[in-house]
């Protein structure tokens, strides 16, 4: 089983490592680049595909050679290879321009490994910086693949070359549904996807993997193939800016929230100053 | 995609030093080895004194299990044992090196979580060579059962696993010896209850204060009235770089004395002896309890059931008698020896037959002599009466009695060096409080130690510890909420109090319809995970989840 994990570098948004200047612009040298947080789930979702199918895990990303960090982030989570897909030609891409390069990619790695196509490729459900959760299944779209979205829980049947898939109906826990999809097929694993390890055997594999990843990790380098628009054989003009349909006509930056509001301070010492609070408190119980 | 029940041929639940020696032996016999751990890490839900002990005459020392254990593990070697008897401000010392010594190897401090994960991380590799491995965060909650017959375990995080052995491994709450029927918690009288602070201590101040190089350590017991009449005692150990300070009672009576645990504690931490070695550094860093099995009176003579071999906390085999306080060592053998039966019983290719060789070498290499010595049997046919009591007590603070603990002074000192009267020693007032306070009051020197701190109360003791509750879901559920069926938690258990409102067990006051009524409730967020309310209240016990609960960091 080869899985391929799609991920995307990030402003971290956390508290105290995020910078916005006066006019609540993100101050992008400020502020470092972590992996997409929902793109955990997605990496989850491969590594237990991995530890009960076995087979191979790769990592890959778009974006400028500092995403390295990135994927260095990811392998810590679980992979046994990475890709960065990186290039001038690439930069300034919509999420319409970026799937077309990363489908490349996965044709890529598909011919370089001599593996075939991958089994399952996986994406996290919507970045933290575009919010738009366009480019999963727009690749998927380019891949012309069975795709299944919003999912919590996954079984592989390799035997029947399917997947069975909780999701949720409409990104809601109130409402689950099993489908199942040939393989190949595209998932895209949502936040609340929860893997599950019921058998020793595959505890003890997850350890056994989990071990063996801290030691790669240390020398991601070693595993990290990286692709040029030319080495993918891409159009410039599908790609990067040039590629990108998308005009953003304008940025509102979000209204500040007013920082003081109507207020009537009271200190009731005595029975006057409670029924002054009683007094103002009485509008607001309904009522009259 | 299989619906079919994994195998192992042995699982052994629990990777303490039962389990770890069990499962080592079982490995180095090419048995493929399952341990299932139920803390986040081994030794994150375990506490010991403690000290760990190898014995001359045992079949099995850890170190001989484990090479590099005491340069990897373990803390300061003990080199000096003492015994302090108190009355006040009064002390008398004796030295018991020479009982310490008796049958011992060597000796060493230990803490349980450097311990224990130190062993685990061995346990895995050896047991992974067989097809196996160990796993953490799992909790295994009973047997599973085919015909009647113990068949494998069941578990929280996993599917049930079948297994041509189980060793129970569990510890002191064994929740696979209940679910055998092999030990219950019903009576008060077969256990002990411990407590304990680590405070970190700069080495050098150790090594100034005890009077000991880095590579020597000391052993400290206390007896007398510091812990006013609740019968037990207290011990300062030290560690590498910090000091394990405990006391353990008989939970009869603390139940009896309805006395707080942590406040004898605090009494051992105040006393002038213990100002002395830690004024200006009483820097207390992990409260921590734990029920200890009376070995005496608890340890199960033939503990097997079928496939189900029982070791360690789990059957009872705690050894405390007098001064005398070995728990861990005995683990390590019965773990050892359960191994040992299960791969010989295997070879003569008949595996069910585990449990009998195991009861055998139990008995063959005298572990059970040493859990269940039969002069106390007799002993405590005479000596454990009130009446008896009563006149010792009478007689030895009658000035008479004085008299004669004066005149045999140092001839004390040896009686108490003795190991065969120490696996006598009645379960009384007289040893524990009496005759200590006596030898104190006639041959003591006062000392005069003043604490320039306070020690920590429950609040934050139990702020400070870790727990990663699992909300919504109490392991414990309180059966009987009368005063009279759970009221004794409310002191007995380490994290409550009378009056406070921040532990497992508070009483309250209901109103209903006009009347008053005093009902015990329970929550579970600071539990610890002891055990004291199972045998002292009426509940429904069981562990947290795997990974769930205390995480003790030092144990």
């Amino acid at each position: 089983m080869h899985s391929v994990v799609l991920t995307k570098g990030v402003p971290d948004f956390r508290e105290g490592q995020v910078s916005f200047d006066e006019d609540g612009h993100l101050e992008r040298g400020a502020t470092p680049t972590v992996m997409n947080p929902n793109d955990e789930y997605a990496l989850q979702a491969a590594l237990q595909t991995k530890v009960k199918q076995g087979g191979t895990v790769s990592v890959m990303s778009m974006g400028p050679p500092g995403y390295e960090s990135v994927l260095e982030e990811a392998m810590s989570v679980y992979a046994d290879d990475l890709y960065l897909l990186s290039d001038r030609e690439m930069a300034a891409a919509d999420t319409w321009s970026t799937s077309i390069t990363l489908s490349a990619g996965i044709e890529q790695i598909a011919e370089a490994d001599q593996s075939g196509e991958p089994d399952l490729i996986f994406a996290g459900f919507k970045t933290a910086d575009g919010e738009t959760g366009q480019t999963g299944p727009q690749t998927c779209w380019c891949l012309d693949r069975p795709i299944v979205t919003h999912v919590i829980a996954l079984d592989v049947d390799e035997d029947e070359e399917k997947i069975r898939a909780k999701r949720l109906v409409e990104g809601d826990v109130d409402e689950i549904e099993t489908v199942e999809a040939p393989l190949p097929a595209f998932v895209v694993t949502d936040p609340e996807f929860d893997p599950s390890y019921r058998r020793a055997e595959h505890r003890l594999r997850h350890k056994q993997l989990k071990a063996e990843t801290e030691e790669r990790v240390e020398e991601y380098e070693d595993h990290l193939t990286s692709w040029s628009a030319e080495e993918l054989d891409l159009d410039p003009d599908f790609i990067g800016l040039d590629g990108s349909p998308t005009i953003v006509s304008g940025v509102d930056p979000i209204p500040k929230a007013p920082s003081e509001r109507e207020a009537t301070m009271v200190t009731p010492g005595d029975e006057d100053g409670m029924e002054q609070v009683l007094d103002e408190m009485r509008p607001l119980a309904g009522g009259d | 995609m299989t619906d079919e029940y994994e195998h192992y041929e042995a699982v052994v639940v629990g990777a303490g030093p039962g389990g770890a020696a069990a499962a080592a032996v079982l490995a180095r016999n090419d048995v493929e080895t399952l341990v299932l751990e139920r803390g986040v890490e081994a030794g994150s839900k375990n506490v010991t004194g403690g000290l760990i002990y190898a014995e001359e005459s045992a079949p099995y020392t850890v170190d001989g299990l484990f090479p590099e254990f005491r340069s990897e593990a373990t803390e300061r070697p003990v080199t000096d044992y003492y015994l302090h008897n108190v009355a006040g401000e009064k002390v008398k010392t004796f030295d018991i090196t020479d009982l310490h010594e008796h049958d011992t190897e060597w000796s060493d401090a230990v803490l349980r979580r450097k311990m224990d994960s130190w062993m685990a991380d061995r346990v895995h590799e050896m047991a992974n060579e067989t097809g196996g491995g160990l796993l953490t965060d799992v909790r295994v909650n009973g047997l599973l059962r085919e015909g009647g017959e113990i068949a494998g375990v069941t578990c929280d995080e996993l599917d049930p696993i079948r297994a041509d052995l189980v060793i129970a491994a569990d510890g002191v709450n064994s929740e696979l010896a209940r679910d055998a029927g092999l030990m219950d918690w019903e009576d008060p009288e077969e256990w002990f209850q411990g407590v304990k602070a680590v405070v970190d201590v700069p080495p050098e101040v150790i090594d100034e204060r005890f009077g000991v190089g880095d590579e020597e350590g000391e052993a400290h017991l206390f007896s007398g009235d510091l812990f006013e009449d609740v019968r037990g005692g207290g011990f300062v150990y030290t560690n590498e770089d910090s000091l394990s300070i405990g006391s353990v009672f008989h939970l009869d009576s603390i139940v009896e004395q309805e006395a707080e645990p942590h406040q004898l504690l605090d009494n051992l931490l105040t006393h002038p002896l213990m100002a002395d070695w830690l004024e200006g550094h009483y820097d207390e860093v992990e409260y921590s309890a734990k029920l200890v099995p009376d070995s005496k009176k608890a340890a199960h003579p033939a503990p097997h059931q079928g496939r189900l071999l029982v070791v360690g906390d789990a059957a009872g085999q705690m050894q405390a008698q007098g001064p005398i306080i070995k728990g861990m060592n005995h683990a390590v053998s019965a773990g050892a020896l359960a191994g040992e039966a299960f791969a010989e019983a295997k070879l003569r290719g008949d595996p069910d037959k585990a449990g009998e060789l195991y009861e055998q070498k139990l008995r063959n290499e005298g572990i059970m002599g040493k859990l269940r010595p039969k002069g106390y049997q007799v002993a405590r046919a005479l000596g454990e009466h009130d009446a008896v009591t009563e006149m010792a007590d009478s007689l030895l603070t009658s000035s008479v009695g004085r008299l004669g603990v004066k005149v045999a002074g140092g001839l004390l000192e040896d009686l108490y060096s003795s190991p065969h009267l120490s696996q006598i020693v009645p379960d009384t007032q007289t040893p524990y409080v009496t005759l200590p306070t006596v030898i104190a009051e006639e041959l003591g020197d006062r000392v005069t130690g003043e604490a320039d701190y306070e020690p920590k109360d429950l609040v934050t003791r139990i702020g400070d510890l870790t727990y990663d509750t699992d909300v919504g879901n109490p392991h414990i559920e309180l059966r009987d909420n009368s005063v009279e069926a759970s009221g004794a938690a409310v002191y007995a258990c380490p994290v409550s109090a009378e009056g406070f409102g921040g532990g497992c067990y508070r009483e309250e006051t209901v109103k209903t319809n006009g009347s008053e009524e005093k009902r015990i409730s329970l929550d579970t967020q600071p539990c610890v995970e002891c055990g004291t309310c199972a045998v002292v209240a009426d509940t429904d016990w069981e562990h947290p989840r795997g990974g769930k609960g205390v995480e003790y960091k030092e144990g």
